[in-house]
């Protein structure tokens, strides 16, 4: 029983942060109906810029704060510098732009900081807490709190805010949404700073558990994406369900299988919704007119 | 002053001179209607006024501001609105949804308000929402109103997006073919529709292929052919213009006895 529940929370944990992931996939597709694969790169920079704004002697919240800040330009230059001289282009170009946006990231991050594995102190120290039998770290909390808190304030703005619906009404026809006075470039340029700003927050929240280095982005996009895929891609509701049920089920692969097998997880899960479901759990069908 | 005065307007695509030096203005109240054979260069015409390209050449005035090859929510906010000739409505929204999206504008406050569902945000929305079915009852739409615009006839989505080109209260309206694809009825209801909007002082531009309603509603006609402005003036004087006569039917032959 302990074990279970063990399991349960850390998978729950590594589930916030793909729900995290997810979330930022998302926003930018519902802007553009481009998938993001520069998202994990965004994870990575929050946290090897707080670790490396840290080291410099700024304090911990204010070293996360300019991370989080610094990644959302980044995140606006990605559009700017990247997708938006492509525009026009099939959205399949675009989503090779951004792999390639990925790549370039994780070059100059190579270059900009180095290539060790780094961390830096917990928020609230390292001291587990038991829950019977089993222990949870209070960095988790901050993770799963996190997570939550994203959550719900995309959700209230994407079905409560007019800039909210100005976005979704961007994603459906750009022209339209020009014709009814929405202005699309600040409607990208928003939608790239909030992607880019909640990943760096995920990077920040999840690097005392997990660490971070250069190169953690891949991986994170990866399963990011199939979380946002068995949730649904463009639904922030999907995106927080498949991000959860992914990380449970990567953590029961780990736990009752062999941990060799926790990757491959999210791969199958990956391949069984594209085959089975692809509109994923909460996803709308799309219908097409021909 | 006229409230749209277009000056030489002209764009060439690659070596093709889509529309040359075209000219003309637009008043309060009044219905102007361009015409001419297909690719003539009418769409295009709309496409440099609207902000959707960027003309080549001449300059759009709007209000006595310069507005040429401005983008079209910019154009929005001055009180130019238009709708399509292929259509851009939000397929997967409602029929409602689409029409409360021409009051964006009008309904913008506060981000944090809306996230805090505070009163004067649901009174906004409130708002938008009886304007938006004001609107469908007057082009006829009501009844589909929770429906998927997607799934409407075009005919429908036509009415639909005057109704919502309505909604941003324009000083200058674009219609694009609004009665392609509608029938006869409709037509007719479209027809008095355009009468009444232009009658509350909307200045309205119209490209139309029925002659009929354009014989009938224009206040005054520009005829293209081949980007060229070929005529203008009241129905009956274009009508009987010789130049578009021959664009429209081709000339006579010289010797038709012979």
């Amino acid at each position: 029983m302990s074990e279970l529940l063990q399991f349960l929370f850390s998978g729950v944990t590594v589930g916030a942060v793909y729900a995290l992931v997810a979330l930022g996939f998302t926003i930018i597709y519902n802007a553009s109906d481009v998938v993001n694969f520069a998202q994990g790169e965004f994870v990575m920079l929050g946290g090897m810029a707080t670790v490396f704004a840290h080291a410099a002697g700024l304090p911990l919240p204010l070293a996360a704060l300019v991370a989080i800040v610094g990644t959302a330009a980044v995140g606006v230059a990605l559009n700017r510098l990247a997708i938006e001289p492509a525009r026009g282009a099939p959205v399949v170009s675009l989503i090779i732009i951004t792999i390639g946006a990925s790549i370039f990231i994780r070059g100059a991050a190579q270059l900009v900081f180095d290539k060790q594995i780094h961390t830096f102190p917990a928020f609230s120290g390292d001291d587990p807490i038991r829950i019977l039998g089993a222990t949870i770290l209070p960095q988790s909390l901050w993770v799963i709190a996190g997570a939550v808190l994203v959550f719900v304030a995309l959700w209230l703005f994407f079905t409560r805010t007019l800039l909210g619906r100005a976005v979704l009404a961007t994603s459906n026809n750009r022209l339209a949404a020009q014709l009814v006075g929405i202005n699309t470039n600040f409607v990208m340029t928003l939608s790239f700073a909030l992607s880019a700003g909640i990943g760096a927050l995920a990077g920040v929240l999840v690097t005392p558990i997990t660490l971070t280095s250069y190169d953690v982005g891949l991986t994170l996009a990866l399963k990011g994406f199939a979380a946002a895929m068995l949730g649904g891609m463009g639904n922030p509701k999907g995106a927080l369900a498949g991000g959860l049920l992914l990380g449970l089920l990567e953590a029961m692969t780990a736990g009752y299988l062999s941990s060799q097998y926790k990757d491959a997880a999210a791969f199958v899960v990956i391949l069984a919704v594209l085959f089975l479901m692809p509109q994923g759990l909460f996803g709308r069908k799309s219908t097409d007119r021909v | 002053m006229s409230l749209l005065d277009i000056k030489g307007l002209g764009i060439t695509f690659g070596g093709l001179r889509a529309v040359n030096e075209v000219s003309f203005s637009v008043n309060p109240g009044e219905i102007v209607s361009v015409i001419g054979p297909n690719g003539a260069g009418k769409t295009t015409l709309f496409n440099m006024i609207s902000g959707v390209y960027l003309p080549g050449a001449g300059q759009v005035v709007l209000n006595g501001e310069d507005v040429t090859g401005m983008r079209p929510d910019l154009l929005a906010r001055r009180g130019m609105s238009r709708t399509f000739q292929n259509l851009q409505i939000f397929q997967s929204m409602t029929v409602l949804e689409n029409a409360i999206s021409g009051y964006h504008l009008q309904e913008r406050g506060p981000v944090l308000a809306d996230l805090l569902g505070l009163p004067s945000s649901r009174r906004r929305s409130k708002a938008a929402e009886e304007g938006a079915r004001a609107l469908l009852a007057r082009v006829g739409l009501e009844r589909a109103a929770e429906r998927e615009a997607g799934n409407l006839s075009y005919g429908a989505l036509k009415r639909l997006e005057i109704a919502r080109a309505l909604a941003l209260n324009p000083k200058v309206l674009l219609l694009d073919e609004p009665a392609a694809g509608c029938n006869a009825v409709e037509t007719e209801e479209i027809d008095h529709l355009i009468a009444e909007v232009a009658k509350s002082g909307v200045a309205i531009l119209l490209v139309e292929h029925d002659m009929k309603m354009v014989m009938r509603i224009s206040s005054h006609i520009v005829v293209l052919d081949h980007g060229e402005k070929i005529a203008e003036g009241d129905p009956a004087t274009v009508s009987r213009d010789p130049a578009v006569i021959a664009a429209y039917l081709g000339t006579e032959a010289e010797n038709a006895d012979g």
